[in-house]
């Protein structure tokens, strides 16, 4: 080639700076590495052999070398755990101690359950019942002060504690409203649902909903009493107060008396601890609806 | 440099490189993986674990179907955040049975290990895969409703679960002659399932969907409320440096 840069000029002609393989003509340097790569490739080298003597490392035949320090990940969880658990000791035991009814008065107790339930509420109630706790179609909303089973916080503790037509838990909430489109002649379940949306709004049917009285008093006052502000006793909702679980409309509200609904809460008291229960009631009942 | 000389001997033959090559490369794969059949902490004997039924079988190839394990994993890492959020970290023994596991490398959901244990109802799981937004608004999860639609019968459960004996899943006779039995058993709640749970310990028998029929959406929902269930963690201890 007639126009070599200079640096290729400098190296051909048996450089002494090239390790001697030729190919094709060209040369291959022999450049010493970086001094500060090859100190930290040393370094890491080290640090590797410390590291396989100090933790867990070399694979034998039926376990690995344990490693001097004696970590291992399950030991760690559960020591990280254990730490966790003995800062929180103390005011959990008083949380667990404490009267239920008085943890709203006691300004630490109240303080320390309402942030630490509302964790508990994004980890384990925020699927059915929303991170704001406002509830979907089926999952009540928490925040009004419509309680099918009770809102202060006694009841709010044994809902949560025990579930709601929870088969697991023998202490479960439960009632079964009947579908009553076994029982009732389709024109009485239209005149029905026409009288229970009559008792909040206005029905789609007037002269229907005035003869679903008479339906509504014999099927459903039982339960939702006579004047259709619901039972809590049996979870059986007020019907007077246009707050719907399922909706309000009327198609909705047909479907409702025909199929009956079987909503379903499960129990956290397996799966949570008592001051985690009462920490999550106590950031329930404060959530506006409280009683 | 005798050695460098031979090398040249490697470089120049294709066929000599790539028989040595796959020397070097066995070397290091037997390295990693035989102790694994031996080492105690991979093969951990766990109280509980049985392998799946066949509705739970289906529901779980339902899953990988619809590629689940993209955005969900079903392992639980020994961290304080993973156990207090998901549960008791995951044990290699709870995927025994799994060919293939769904451990997973991504969550864009949420850890699925044990779904079945936090206790969620039928009816949000049927919700939640007709319209997740309808529960969480702020998901990205697709809709799955019609897996609703999708009525299925169990014709090659049997075959199912024989392959799966073929990878070492314990299958006994039994439960391969009684297949197509347990399989409708499961989802019905009025049929006669005591076979079927003394078969398979823990089994949950119920109208998983809540409408008429053997339908994808049973059998999915029946997987996903297994997961996590199987080992009693009341009575179960890690062994800690395991």
């Amino acid at each position: 080639m007639a126009k070599q840069s200079k640096k290729q000029d400098q190296n051909t002609n048996n450089d002494p700076n090239t390790t001697g393989h030729v190919w094709d003509g060209i040369e291959e340097f022999n450049n010493p590495l970086p001094r500060w790569w090859l100190w930290t490739l040393y370094a890491c080298i080290i640090w590797a052999v410390i590291y396989s003597i100090a933790y867990p490392a070399w694979p034998g035949i039926k376990s690995a070398t344990p490693g001097l320090l004696g970590w291992s990940s399950r030991g760690d969880v559960a020591a990280d755990i254990a730490a966790a658990e003995a800062a929180n000791q103390g005011i959990n035991d008083k949380l667990v101690a404490a009267d239920i009814v008085s943890i709203t008065d006691n300004q630490e107790l109240a303080g320390y359950a309402k942030t630490a339930g509302a964790a508990v509420f994004l980890t384990w109630c925020a699927q059915c019942h929303g991170s704001g706790a406002a509830g979907a179609k089926g999952y009540p909303n928490l925040l009004d002060n419509d309680w099918l089973w009770g809102g202060d916080i006694e009841a709010v503790h044994t809902t949560i504690s025990h579930g709601i037509r929870d088969e697991t838990d023998d202490d479960t909430r439960f009632s079964q409203m009947p579908a009553f489109g076994e029982i009732l002649e389709p024109a009485e379940i239209e005149q029905v649902a026409n009288y229970v949306i009559s008792l909040t709004g206005t029905p789609p049917d007037a002269q229907m909903a005035a003869a679903g009285e008479t339906v509504f008093m014999d099927n459903c006052a039982a339960c939702h009493t006579e004047d259709g502000t619901g039972d809590r006793e049996f979870g059986a909702p007020n019907l007077a107060d246009a707050i719907w679980l399922y909706g309000g409309d009327f198609d909705t509200v047909k479907q409702t008396i025909t199929n009956s609904r079987f909503g379903v809460m499960p129990a956290w008291s397996g799966r949570l601890t008592e001051a985690q229960v009462r920490a999550v009631a106590t950031y329930v009942h404060q959530l506006g609806g409280g009683e | 440099m005798a050695f460098l000389d031979k090398h040249k001997a490697l470089e120049r033959n294709v066929t000599l490189l790539a028989i040595f090559a796959f020397i070097v490369v066995a070397i290091g794969g037997l390295v990693q993986i035989t102790p694994l059949f031996w080492l105690e902490n991979t093969i951990e004997d766990v109280e509980g674990m049985r392998p799946y039924t066949p509705l739970e079988l289906t529901g779980r190839d339902i899953y990988i179907r619809e590629g689940c394990y993209v955005c969900h994993s079903q392992m639980i890492r020994t961290m304080r955040d993973e156990v207090e959020r998901y549960g008791h970290y995951s044990l290699a023994a709870e995927s025994k049975y799994d060919h293939p596991f769904q451990w997973g490398s991504k969550r864009t959901g949420p850890d699925l290990a044990r779904v079945g244990w936090r206790g969620y109802s039928d009816e949000w799981h049927v919700d939640h895969l007709r319209n997740p937004q309808s529960v969480v608004p702020v998901s990205v999860m697709p809709k799955y409703g019609f897996l609703e639609d999708r009525l299925i019968d169990g014709k090659y459960i049997q075959d199912l679960m024989k392959t799966h004996r073929l990878v070492g899943v314990p299958y006994t006779d039994e439960m391969i002659e009684n297949a197509a039995a347990d399989f409708a058993a499961q989802a019905d709640p009025d049929s006669d399932f005591d076979g079927l749970v003394a078969r398979y310990p823990k089994t949950q028998v119920r109208n998983f969907d809540g409408a008429a029929g053997i339908s994808e959406m049973d059998a999915l929902i029946a997987y996903l409320q297994m997961l996590g269930t199987l080992v009693d963690f009341s009575t179960f201890t890690p062994v800690a440096n395991r």
